[in-house]
């Protein structure tokens, strides 16, 4: 891999010790995949923030560092609402620790502003072509699907290395020829709302870590996408996906269509939604945010929650700049009784191993939920999992099961 | 300090071996040789470096101080911090040998400052067993397997 006189300097550690470990990372990480050289980037990502993933290892690591971030860096969720812990029952022992983590992330110059969707705050707008160094799979496929940015999925030091020195390696998903669609998938009937993290769910476990296109017979909005982009990196190893007529790349660059063709049944779907009719246990928790909501999913729910009472727990995540800018949907929300929390989810918060059975209208949430916090997890529309959180499903179950949207 | 100078002049280098750098530095040790992939987080007990996997190669087996020769790792990506914690107790092997290195135990080896090297010109499961003392030079990415004479009577 080629290096500029500067960064030949940096590597021999003229510019002391955490530079020289940072390029030291993207110059392995280059040659392992065979970059060419190092490029520059316009943000940072960066993943290992909640205490419950990283624990003590991650922590001492990070405390260690010196230096400041040389581009906007921002942090992935972490494994409580930094401010309200309290409400859900985390332990002091677990806060304690978890407020270090962000601290010493704080002390590098970064963003202490916990969120999967970066791409939904200012500074952190990201335009058509852009090289970044993200690591949260849903931001990084959202980057290089909806927006045409390009990134791969860092690891939370690789995104970290690449925010010191404000490069990354020249590899994978900034390259042309690795993003050309390699599996179709044809979908011949109408989807909406959750009906795109349910395709992603099982779209994802058909692609691995191919690039899809997908030819639909209608036109998803951003969350939507969202939606479909996190199920499958979590469900598949999914980083870019294109969809014709849709996102920016399909209608730019000269693809040919892949060769490998797949077409995706409606009963497949429905599949997905029959897991809360066959679940051995009713939903205890009700969770939506996954990725967090952007405004106008909080919208939504506050549409749904005004003058209901929630009968179970439910949990709606967001990032708390957006809670912040939108009090009057927060208000509607909580005056039900759900919660929102910010900075965190319910993936990796430890606040969710606690329950036996969550409800979700996320795909990435459905395939994570059971490895990572130990419970059962159910799907449904957002509209489903609000008639479930104030007690109006029994009555419709036998409607609903199987459902749509 | 003479008397490694002695030991040091009377190591007879018996094979060299070219491969790639993944992590600088230079270590010595003795060779622990593991056919399995190892997933630092689940694998390996941070406190003590002992492997723990059920049914895996070297369970029960120690890699503190061992130049460990594992095919390439496995598992979360966690494991590149379990490599900074067993690092930081005092448990982590001085060196590594790869025979094609992932991204976790790379980014764990650099910050946890353990040479690593892989892609040898030569196949280090035929060439190296349990045992053997091996130099793994990360900066300039070889290995060098060493013939060493018995300590005290060749520094008395």
């Amino acid at each position: 891999m080629y290096l500029t006189k500067e960064e030949e300097q940096i590597l021999n550690g003229e510019s002391g010790e955490t530079l020289r470990q940072a390029i030291e990372i993207l110059v392995a990480l280059g040659d392992i995949y065979g970059a060419d050289r190092l490029i520059p980037i316009k943000s940072s990502q960066i993943a290992g923030v909640s205490y419950k993933t990283m624990g003590d290892a991650g922590l001492e690591w990070i405390s260690d560092l010196q230096g400041k971030v040389k581009v906007p860096s921002i942090l992935n969720p972490a494994g409580m609402d930094l401010q309200d812990w309290k409400r859900l029952r985390i332990s002091p022992e677990f806060a304690e620790k978890q407020k270090l983590i962000v601290q010493a992330y704080e002390k590098l110059g970064i963003q202490c502003e916990c969120t999967c969707t970066p791409y939904n705050l200012e500074g952190f707008n990201v335009g058509y072509g852009d090289h970044l160094a993200w690591s949260e799979s849903s931001a990084v496929s959202y980057a290089n699907s909806v927006l045409g940015a390009r990134t791969n999925r860092e690891g939370g030091p690789s995104a970290l290395s690449a925010a010191l020195l404000g490069k990354t390696a020249n590899y994978g998903f900034h390259l042309n020829e690795n993003r050309m669609p390699e599996i179709s998938f044809d979908v011949g009937y109408s989807l909406k709302g959750s009906d795109y993290g349910a395709l992603g769910y099982v779209a994802g476990k058909l692609a691995g870590s191919k690039v899809p296109i997908f030819h639909l017979r209608c036109t998803p909005d951003a969350d939507e996408l969202k939606a479909l982009g996190a199920a499958m990196a979590a469900s598949g190893a999914v980083a870019l996906y294109h969809v014709e007529g849709v996102t920016p790349e399909i209608c730019r660059m000269d693809f040919e269509e892949p060769t490998e063709k797949i077409t995706i049944e409606k009963s497949q779907l429905d599949e997905v939604y029959e897991g809360l009719r066959k679940a051995c246990k009713e939903p205890e928790l009700i969770t939506i945010g996954c990725p967090h909501c952007s405004a106008a999913e909080l919208e939504k729910a506050a549409e749904l929650l005004r003058g209901k009472t929630v009968l179970k727990e439910f949990w709606i995540f967001t990032s708390r700049k957006l809670a912040k800018l939108h009090p009057e949907y927060i208000k509607t929300i909580e005056k039900s009784g759900a919660k929102v929390v910010c900075d965190t989810c319910m993936v990796v918060s430890p606040a969710t191993n606690s329950y036996s059975c969550v409800m979700v209208n996320s795909g990435k949430a459905l395939a994570y939920v059971p490895g990572m916090c130990g419970a059962e997890a159910v799907y449904g529309s957002m509209e489903t999992c609000v008639e479930e959180a104030i007690g109006e499903t029994t009555k419709k179950v036998a409607k609903k099961a199987g459902g749509s949207n | 300090m003479r008397q490694q100078r002695r030991l040091q002049r009377r190591q007879v280098v018996l094979i060299k071996l070219k491969g790639r750098t993944i992590s600088r530095g230079c270590a010595r040790g003795e060779v622990l040789l593991s056919i399995d992939p190892i997933s630092f987080l689940g694998s390996v007990d941070p406190k003590t470096g002992v492997i723990i996997e059920e049914n895996h190669a070297l369970e029960g087996k120690s890699i503190q101080g061992k130049v460990l020769v594992f095919p390439h790792g496995k598992g979360s990506t966690v494991g590149s911090y379990v490599m900074y914690q067993l690092k930081k107790n005092g448990v982590a092997p001085s060196a590594i040998i790869n025979l094609e290195t992932e991204p976790i135990v790379a980014v764990g080896a650099i910050i946890s400052e353990i040479p690593l090297v892989d892609m040898l010109e030569r196949n280090p499961y035929e060439v190296l067993n349990n045992g053997d003392f091996v130099v793994v030079n990360g900066s300039k990415g070889y290995i060098e397997l060493i013939k060493q004479e018995t300590n005290k009577t060749e520094c008395n």
